[in-house]
């Protein structure tokens, strides 16, 4: 039997039949719905490649079956920037160069908004470290990474502090 | 003009938004297959019965593909022709493809693979240096030596003499994005392959091989890698082959892509190496003789194993003048992974031998290691190094005699014979032992300035005063110093080409031999372009590497991408800069050599076009807008079996000093700050070299330090995942980065004097390693012999060296 499931991708309301149920989230994105944004690094949560935010929460999309985000909000790195206006964190990357190969820098980038939106690790660099260290970069881009997540989350204090 | 500025890499864009396409990204076809291979469970021994019946009957499997299925070449070696996509026979190590099974889904192919009975007459595998040179187990046909005056003597009569070992292990690549290939039957028996490779050129002549057709009928391209590392150089020909005879056997695109276990499992690793030496000093620091034994571990295949050990003896001196050495070579053969190119391709491995003795000697001697180091180095050149004079090669380049029919010429791996050549190098001065000249040498005074900046001396004292105050968390500092030599050491490799189109609307078509894989090199390639016509980087479209554009190209590897295609494209570049000069000039009634290209313009006389303009009177002129560029490095001369000539255009130079904090009772530890100095000559892009420097350094100090890699005693890799291989996170980088580029031309006609960036910083991290030994040895009154990758474990049983205490 086939079974179907209901999400929002990056906005975007699908119904997506899912004929082996152990397919992963990370498979649902880059083979059925197209989204290959998202990175196979691993293929076993311990690279942090395939990040994607579950309810504004960030996850390996790897470790997680399709079946089980039924009727969740799914955010990847297409659905981050505002039409051609990318999202602080990408244009903190790019101005910090934060990757070389990039191939683990999508993955990068979510697991950075999520981290953001924890609020936990604030403008301190060793706990932007700590709290990014699920993510690997075999280039080795960490000095960029972390200037890029510090100077993002400034952006954004920034213009909460200037909004409230 | 656009070189020398820190820009951004070309696909900055398309990597922050998930548009970066690469292999496993491209869309294919809704009747695409997927390949899977079918792996030895054994180390050594012989295929007795292969039944396949359930792999065949299997979900979703269209075909199988054995050695029997294969009416062509079966040999995926870059050197030796010793290496078959699929064995049908001998198996050599835990992990060797045996079938290929081709379904309709990489899942389905994977499953169906783990289905085969294959029985085995198993032997007793040759797995460690140990068993190697127990059953004389080996490449070539005994130690390869090289020499400098006579070590034994000089040693013999020094005044103070050490020796000891050091055990040096490999390590895995871990590109991010794994191997992958995708081909596409074309009309004609034609093949289309899109492959994740350093070396498109070697997949082309691999995947012709196999298919029995010559190169014109292949056409390979490669946008860009998920990270190389040099693991694309050569390991890559397998999934190309495989995807191209899938590709012909069922007409349908066929794609592969390794799961990360199968990758770790399948591929080669840089190599592990043992050294031993016998140093002699006298009371001053001064070296007077050394003596190496390098052990290469290469596995079960020839691979690129001859050019890295040939390498590590070439960096057996590191920055050293050593008045007399002798340097032995064992190439062992392993019944593991075929060991191939890494980052450094064995350079690393033989500057550790050097800086153990460095290390070892300061230790003996009492002496600060910094001090001996600088007391052995070569001299600096005096005036900044700035084209000091050389001497015209003295004999033809290294070439290949009578290549055989179907020889892979592009490959590193492809000397087996070479020409010999009658007299000595004819350097003067300071030689290496080696014998070529050192005349542009600046670590002198790089170390000065890097000693100050870093605070060194400061430090080392506070150190030493915490370390007497704090006996469970020790520090350590040290300084190492690089000296790389650049270029191909098989000299004929040393040449690239180009492909530049302007079209009549000014914009421009740019494409050569080099490959990206995150090192900025198409943004480098694409600013000397742009400051050729005088344009902005945007009127320059940076395009794949295909090798229907750019013929019989090398590896981008040996850091020779930005040097040989750099030149390539200049030269591509000016050809049609001359033509669009001469044709306005013409119209004008000027000299030619006053037509200047600059800010998006070109000026003739009183006149002034924008570069459009140009292009449309040059296309209406009937003025040809396209061109080929081709450059091939000068000055090389290169006798590797008797070790003697010039086998590099230059040397790349990096120091560093690196501090860490160790506890003693568990032998944790971390970095907690480095400085480097690095020498990128005139830098193309310092944001891209910088983070070229970075990168690297954290990488070299991964190896030395967390990266082990374990193998059982049957022959299995027992650490193929990165559950139980640890690369460094970004917590793992040092606490404080201060990374600077040296201030100075390359003294060598490189493009606008530019340095090679890719392997040199790698090296910069056996400062780590070292700085680990310093808090170690601290620890005891011994010599804590430390051996790498230094992991808590290792640091904790070296803390019980020092002590005089034995640990297991």
């Amino acid at each position: 039997m086939t079974l179907s499931i209901s999400l929002s991708v990056n906005g975007e309301s699908l119904n997506v039949p899912l004929e082996d149920t152990r397919t992963t989230l990370l498979d649902l994105l880059r083979e059925h719905i197209g989204l290959t944004g998202t990175k196979k690094g691993c293929d076993r949560g311990q690279c942090g490649a395939c990040t994607v935010l579950l309810d504004g929460k960030r996850i390996n999309a790897c470790l997680t079956l399709a079946a089980s985000v039924d009727g969740t909000d799914v955010t990847t790195i297409e659905g981050l920037a505002q039409g051609d206006t990318l999202h602080p964190v990408q244009a903190a990357f790019i101005e910090h160069d934060g990757f070389q190969c990039g191939y683990c820098t999508t993955g990068q980038i979510m697991s950075a908004v999520g981290l953001l939106s924890e609020g936990d690790a604030g403008a301190d660099p060793e706990r932007i470290r700590e709290g990014m260290s699920g993510n690997i970069c075999r280039c080795a881009a960490y000095p960029g990474i972390t200037a890029a997540v510090l100077d993002a989350e400034r952006r954004q204090s920034e213009s909460e502090g200037t909004s409230v | 003009m656009s070189v020398a500025k820190p820009l951004p890499h070309d696909a900055a864009h398309l990597h922050v938004t998930g548009a970066a396409r690469y292999v496993d990204d491209i869309p294919t076809p809704a009747n695409c297959l997927h390949l899977a291979f079918g792996l030895s469970e054994i180390a050594f021994g012989t295929i007795t019965d292969m039944n396949l019946d359930d792999v065949r009957s299997a979900p979703g499997v269209v075909t199988v593909i054995t050695a029997d299925d294969m009416p062509f070449e079966n040999d995926v070696s870059p050197s030796n022709h010793d290496e078959p996509l699929l064995t049908s026979g001998e198996v050599n190590y835990v992990g060797q493809p045996i079938f290929c099974v081709v379904a309709t889904s990489h899942k389905a192919a994977r499953k169906a693979a783990r289905k085969s009975r294959i029985t085995y007459d198993e032997k007793q595998a040759i797995l460690s240096i140990e068993d190697a040179l127990a059953a004389d187990s080996r490449f070539e046909e005994g130690p390869r030596v090289y020499k400098k005056g006579d070590a034994a003597s000089a040693i013999g009569s020094a005044t103070h003499v050490i020796e000891g070992a050091i055990d040096i292990g490999g390590q895995e690549h871990f590109y991010l994005e794994g191997q992958a290939a995708l081909a596409q039957p074309q009309e004609n028996g034609d093949m289309v392959v899109m492959s994740s490779t350093q070396h498109p050129t070697e997949i082309q002549h691999k995947v012709a091989e196999a298919l029995g057709v010559p190169m014109h009928a292949v056409r390979v391209e490669t946008r860009r890698m998920g990270g190389g590392f040099g693991g694309k150089e050569s390991q890559g020909n397998h999934l190309a082959v495989a995807c191209a005879l899938a590709a012909r056997a069922t007409g349908r695109t066929c794609k592969m892509r390794y799961d990360r276990d199968d990758d770790m499992v399948i591929t080669g690793k840089r190599h592990d190496f043992r050294i031993t030496y016998r140093a002699g000093f006298d009371d001053t620091g001064r070296i007077k003789g050394v003596e190496f034994v390098q052990y290469a571990r290469c596995g079960w295949s020839q691979d690129l194993s001859i050019p890295v050990a040939d390498r590590a003896m070439l960096h057996a001196d590191n920055a050293y003048d050593l008045p007399a050495a002798r340097i032995e070579s064992h190439r062992l053969k392993t019944n593991t992974q075929s060991a191939t190119a890494f980052r450094g391709f064995g350079g690393p491995q033989g500057m550790v031998g050097i800086e153990r003795v460095m290390d070892h000697a300061a230790h003996v001697l009492d002496m600060d290691p910094v001090a001996i180091r600088q007391c052995n180095y070569y001299a600096d050149a005096e005036d900044g190094g700035l084209s000091a004079p050389r001497k015209p090669a003295a004999s033809p380049p290294e070439d290949i005699l009578d290549p055989k029919k179907g020889e892979d010429l592009a490959s590193r791996g492809a000397a087996t014979e070479v020409r010999q050549k009658p007299g000595d190098s004819g350097a003067e001065g300071q030689t290496t032992p080696y014998g070529m000249a050192v005349t542009d040498f600046i670590l002198g005074r790089m170390t000065g300035t890097l000693l100050k900046t870093s605070g060194y001396a400061a430090r080392r004292d506070e150190i030493a005063a915490w370390n007497a105050e704090n006996p469970v968390i020790r520090r350590g500092i040290a300084f190492s110093p690089v000296k790389f030599g650049i270029s191909f050491t098989l000299t004929h490799l040393n040449q690239a080409g180009a492909l530049v189109h302007v079209y009549q609307d000014g914009s421009i078509h740019l494409n050569h031999g080099g490959t990206e894989m995150g090192q900025g090199l198409f943004q480098k390639v694409a600013q000397v372009a742009a400051a050729r016509f005088g344009v902005g980087l945007e009127a320059v479209r940076i395009t794949a590497t295909d090798t229907g554009k750019v013929p019989n190209t090398s590896a981008t590897a040996a850091s020779s991408g930005s040097d040989l295609n750099g030149m390539a494209v200049k030269a591509a570049c000016d050809t049609i800069r001359d033509r669009m000069a001469a044709h306005l000039a013409e119209r004008h009634q000027a000299d030619p050599a006053t037509v200047r290209f600059a800010d998006g313009r070109v000026h003739v006389g009183e006149e002034s076009y924008s570069f459009a303009e140009a292009a449309e009177y040059a296309y209406v002129g009937r003025v040809s807008l396209s061109a080929t560029g081709y450059y091939r490095t000068p000055d090389l001369s290169w006798d590797r079996i008797r070790g003697a000539g010039r086998p590099f255009f230059y040397f790349a130079y990096g120091a560093a000093v690196t501090e860490v904090a160790v506890d003693t009772l568990t032998g944790e530890n971390r970095i907690l700050r480095a400085d480097i100095l690095h020498d990128a000559g005139a830098s193309l892009n310092p944001a891209l070299d910088i983070g070229q420097i970075e990168g690297g350094y954290v990488q070299g100090a991964g190896w030395l330090t967390t990266e082990e890699l374990v193998w059982d005693d049957s022959g299995r890799l027992r650490t193929h995942a990165p559950s139980t291989y640890k690369i460094p996170a970004c917590s793992d980088r040092p606490d404080v980065f201060n990374v600077a580029l040296w201030e100075g031309e390359n003294p060598a006609e490189t493009i606008y004097r530019s340095k090679a960036v890719g392997e040199p910083p790698f090296m910069l991290g056996i400062s780590a390693f070292l700085a680990l030994s310093d808090a170690v040895a601290g620890c005891g009154t011994q010599y804590p012999a430390l051996n790498a990758p230094a992991t808590a474990e290792e640091v904790w049983r070296a803390i019980g060296r020092a002590r005089g205490q034995v640990r297991s």
